[in-house]
């Protein structure tokens, strides 16, 4: 719902309205990404390499920032418990590998796999958090480390067998990181790829996962645009209100929470064909916070949110987070990266979540 | 003490306006040491109003203050806080418990006050780590109790008492300040029983004769009868009657309580079709809501015409529709056009071809975050699949349909916004109050419960919004069950008017009766 501004404002209070609609914060992070856009060439970072870099951890990210809206319109709040549909997302992964599926048809199966996981978890979850209205955030951050914490230990118990997926001398067991080549690593974002480096430019855009997103994020703003998607977000705006329309108020959150939880799952699996690796045990421990930063900064607040918020938010974020460490390192000519980064990112996270009550009830 | 002839508290021509709307006009009224003085009033009438600004509430200052004199002892006093009240003397029991659960009543009644005991850390930090002497609180708190002439032990725990001898325990506090002059009770005997009330008061008869002065607020007329030494009266902002209690009888109190000066504009077109068919019939309905308890209801309402539900507050009027309406536990049975309808179900209900505007306009009546357009169109969308499109498989909002018809409402209605994308939480009480109308019409209902339509809303769009309701059921012939706290509203508005006393309807008579029968009716209950 954007605002309009009537020509006969001056500038001033024109200026005023688009620092309240768009939120002086995201001035900020906006004019810092593009300083350091504008500064990587100077430092002598290959502009076209960083583009590359961001573009490509936004089609990672996306649909797991995705994930948060849901449950934002069913006041729900920000949903801390993603890695539960990361873990369900795994287990699809794990499962579709084990089961013996290659190349695209693994993905697929990941996908169908993890289905049932995410609608069982996130019925559960959903469970849960219809009896402690009020309080969803802090439980769900604590669901999603125990779901994390429980599946490290089934990581090591479940009877998997696959020799590329399992400890090479025990046998039994996964391994942390296991690869995908062979399966699904690249399967997105090798279609339709447009790659500028014949001509000298080290610019490449992953269209498939981009499309990909592009169709979720569709068809999330067609979810939201039908008459449970209306009564949703109704239920996010005010519970009473919604009761008292007749709308199942908890089976409403309930859908919102199952909605989340599965596109966690169809998120970290698409993660996965970006990032080439599975990553499990402590992998999805802190999954949720970027995801949360990501679309608190593209503007959405603890109970409304849209889908430029998340491309907005997703495409900050990302991009500071992958930038900053880089012209960094070159401005420098030493390696703290990593420092960097983690300052960067968890400094974004605190912004992020001081800015949550903004804009609520 | 500085002027032996000067009453004890005199209030001279007190004034107070909330944002332009007059709620005390000319306040006058003297009361001296001992006297017991009865206030009563609708509610509305700017008791609490004037309370607060004897006890120097906060919420009066930061509205602007008031205008007038208020004179202690013939010497004019200004409370910036009610701790200067305090300090003068002046002492108020509030409607809601301010106690501590887990503390006695020793502990209540002298909490922030106690006798303290000095010893060897306190002599080296300071004051504030002296212990408490429990024996010398004991005592004090004995004598507060003694005061009031009852039994209660002040050892217990607050959580652990009946709800009579909390309040005690809240009288006690004030009586344990030495220097208490003046008392006020607000509604004290509305939480307790027949028996606890009658000790209660007694024990304002004890406090009168040891020369504390008392104002006693209550909707039980009788015992203000029996314990006041003058009522004054309220209506309006207005005091209306001023009399020794002697004087005079609840009848009497109940008429100038209700009856306005104008009262010439009772509904001129009342019809009352003795043949039409009872559309809803309710039978033995109880509601569990906070406040507004039902007990047991039968009411019959007829086809078509507008039935006024009115009453004190806290009686249960407002349960009635909020139970029906499956917004709290109710339970009973309610035929609506001969079947069932299923309690404990917005949904069923609304099913049916019901609608309700609520009386938590805020809470429960708008979406506050949203355009009107969604506030409007929500509900129909909802029950009725109105505003829907079928495209590309899926069912779409028809956004046209949905800003056409807001945009009829927001003209039909007068609403005054910028667009119907406005937010709903922009507008003001009498223009969301028109949204949540609009709400209800856009379901087409048959049938129509319209809860306290004009609270907190003003005169003009008070107006534009009963006519709205009255054009409604007379168009269209929907049948309007109007529930109000105003009477005179629902004689303007209504066909019939059912009374609502302690949970039980006291009567119901055409709205061309007097105000007087139904100020009967509304105190006839009161428990």
């Amino acid at each position: 719902m954007g605002k309009q501004i009537t020509t006969s404002l001056g500038n001033k209070t024109r200026f005023r309205q688009l620092v309240d609609s768009f939120g002086l914060p995201r001035i900020i992070i906006t004019g810092f990404l593009l300083l350091l856009f504008i500064s990587a060439p100077i430092v002598g970072a290959d502009f076209a390499t960083q583009l590359t870099n961001t573009i490509n951890r936004f089609s990672w990210n996306a649909v797991l920032v995705l994930a948060m809206v849901p449950m934002i319109h069913s006041g729900c709040g920000l949903n801390f418990g993603l890695p539960l549909g990361i873990v369900s997302g795994l287990l699809g992964a794990t499962l579709s590998i084990e089961l013996g599926f290659t190349g695209a048809m693994s993905f697929v199966m990941a996908i169908v796999i993890s289905t049932p996981f995410a609608l069982l978890f996130g019925g559960g979850y959903g469970w849960l958090l219809n009896k402690i209205k009020g309080g969803e955030m802090m439980i769900a951050t604590y669901v999603g480390f125990s779901a994390v914490s429980f599946m490290c230990m089934m990581w090591l118990l479940l009877p998997y067998h696959s020799p590329t997926m399992v400890w090479g001398f025990a046998g039994t067991g996964l391994r942390t990181v296991i690869s995908l080549e062979g399966f699904y690593d690249q399967l997105l974002a090798n279609f339709l790829k447009i790659d500028l480096s014949s001509i000298g430019i080290n610019l490449v855009i992953p269209t498939g996962s981009l499309l990909v997103f592009a169709l979720l994020a569709l068809a999330m703003w067609a979810f939201l645009h039908t008459k449970t998607g209306t009564a949703m977000t109704a239920v996010g705006s005010n519970p009473a209100f919604a009761k008292a329309a007749g709308i199942n108020v908890d089976k409403m959150r309930l859908i919102s929470v199952i909605m989340s939880t599965w596109l966690g799952a169809v998120g970290i699996l698409i993660y996965e064909q970006g990032f080439g690796f599975i990553q499990l045990y402590m992998g999805p421990f802190w999954m949720a916070l970027p995801a949360v930063s990501a679309i608190l900064i593209g503007g959405a607040s603890v109970n409304k949110a849209s889908i430029p918020n998340v491309i907005i938010g997703t495409f900050l974020f990302q991009g500071i987070v992958t930038m900053t460490p880089t012209v960094m390192n070159s401005a420098f000519h030493m390696d703290m990266s990593e420092v960097i980064r983690v300052i960067v990112s968890q400094g974004m996270i605190l912004y992020a979540l001081t800015r949550k009550t903004e804009g609520g009830r | 003490m500085e002027n032996k002839n000067a009453p004890l508290l005199e209030m001279r021509n007190i004034k107070k306006g909330f944002f332009g709307n007059q709620v005390l006009t000319d306040i006058n009224f003297t009361l001296n040491e001992g006297e017991v003085l009865g206030l009563v009033g609708e509610n509305g009438a700017g008791k609490s109003t004037l309370m607060k600004i004897l006890f120097g509430m906060d919420v009066i200052r930061e509205t602007g203050g008031y205008e007038g004199d208020i004179l202690i002892n013939g010497e004019k006093v200004e409370f910036a806080t009610p701790f200067d009240a305090l300090k003068a003397g002046i002492g108020m029991v509030h409607q809601e418990f301010s106690l501590i659960p887990g503390f006695t009543a020793t502990e209540n009644i002298l909490l922030n006050r106690e006798p303290k005991k000095k010893n060897v850390i306190s002599e080296v930090f300071g004051d504030r780590m002296d212990t408490l002497d429990y024996k010398e609180m004991d005592e004090r708190a004995k004598r507060a109790i003694e005061k009031m002439g009852v039994e209660i032990d002040a050892k217990m725990v607050i959580s652990s008492m009946p709800v009579g001898h909390k309040q005690f325990t809240e009288i006690a506090r004030e009586l344990s300040k030495e220097n208490l002059k003046l008392l006020i009770l607000d509604e004290p005997t509305a939480v307790l029983t027949e028996k606890e009330a009658e000790a209660l008061l007694d024990s304002i008869r004890g406090m009168a004769a040891r020369g504390i002065a008392v104002i006693f607020i209550t909707h039980r007329l009788h015992e203000i009868l029996t314990v006041c030494d003058k009522v004054v009266i309220m209506r309006d902002g207005y005091v209306v009657k001023d009399t020794p209690a002697k004087e005079t009888d609840v009848t009497d109190i109940t008429k100038w309580m209700v009856g306005r000066s104008v009262s010439a504009n009772v509904s001129q077109d009342i019809k009352i079709n003795p043949d039409a068919r009872t559309i809803m019939s309710i039978r033995k309905l109880w509601v569990d809501m906070p406040g507004e308890i039902v007990r047991n209801v039968n009411l019959d309402i007829k086809e078509g015409e507008i039935l006024g539900i009115g009453g004190l507050a806290g009686q249960g009027k407002l349960g009635i529709p909020n139970g029906i309406m499956g917004l709290y536990e109710a339970g009973g049975t309610v035929e609506f056009d001969g079947k069932p309808i299923a309690l404990n179900s917005p949904r069923k209900c609304l099913d049916a071809s019901l609608a309700f505007v609520s009386e938590d306009r805020r809470g429960v009546g708008l979406l506050l975050d949203e355009s009107l357009e969604w506030n409007v169109a929500f509900p129909a969308m909802q029950i009725h699949n109105k505003f829907l499109k079928k495209c590309l498989f899926f069912t779409w909002r028809d956004e046209k349909a949905i800003h056409d018809v807001t945009q009829k409402y927001i003209d039909e209605l007068q609403i005054k916004c910028t667009s119907s994308l406005q937010k709903a939480r922009e507008l003001s009480g009498g223009n969301q109050q028109k949204v949540c109308l609009a709400k209800a019409f856009a379901l087409e209902p048959r049938f129509l419960f319209v809860s306290e339509p004009t609270r907190g809303i003003d005169v003009g769009a008070k107006a534009l919004v009963l006519e709205a309701l009255k054009k409604f059921n007379r168009e269209s012939g929907i049948t309007v069950v109007m529930i109000s706290s105003e009477l005179e509203e629902l004689r303007m508005t209504c066909d019939r008017i059912a009374i609502v006393s302690g949970g039980r309807i006291a009567g119901i008579l055409p709205a061309d009766h007097s105000s007087e029968e139904f100020g009967m009716l509304m105190v006839s209950q009161v428990k």
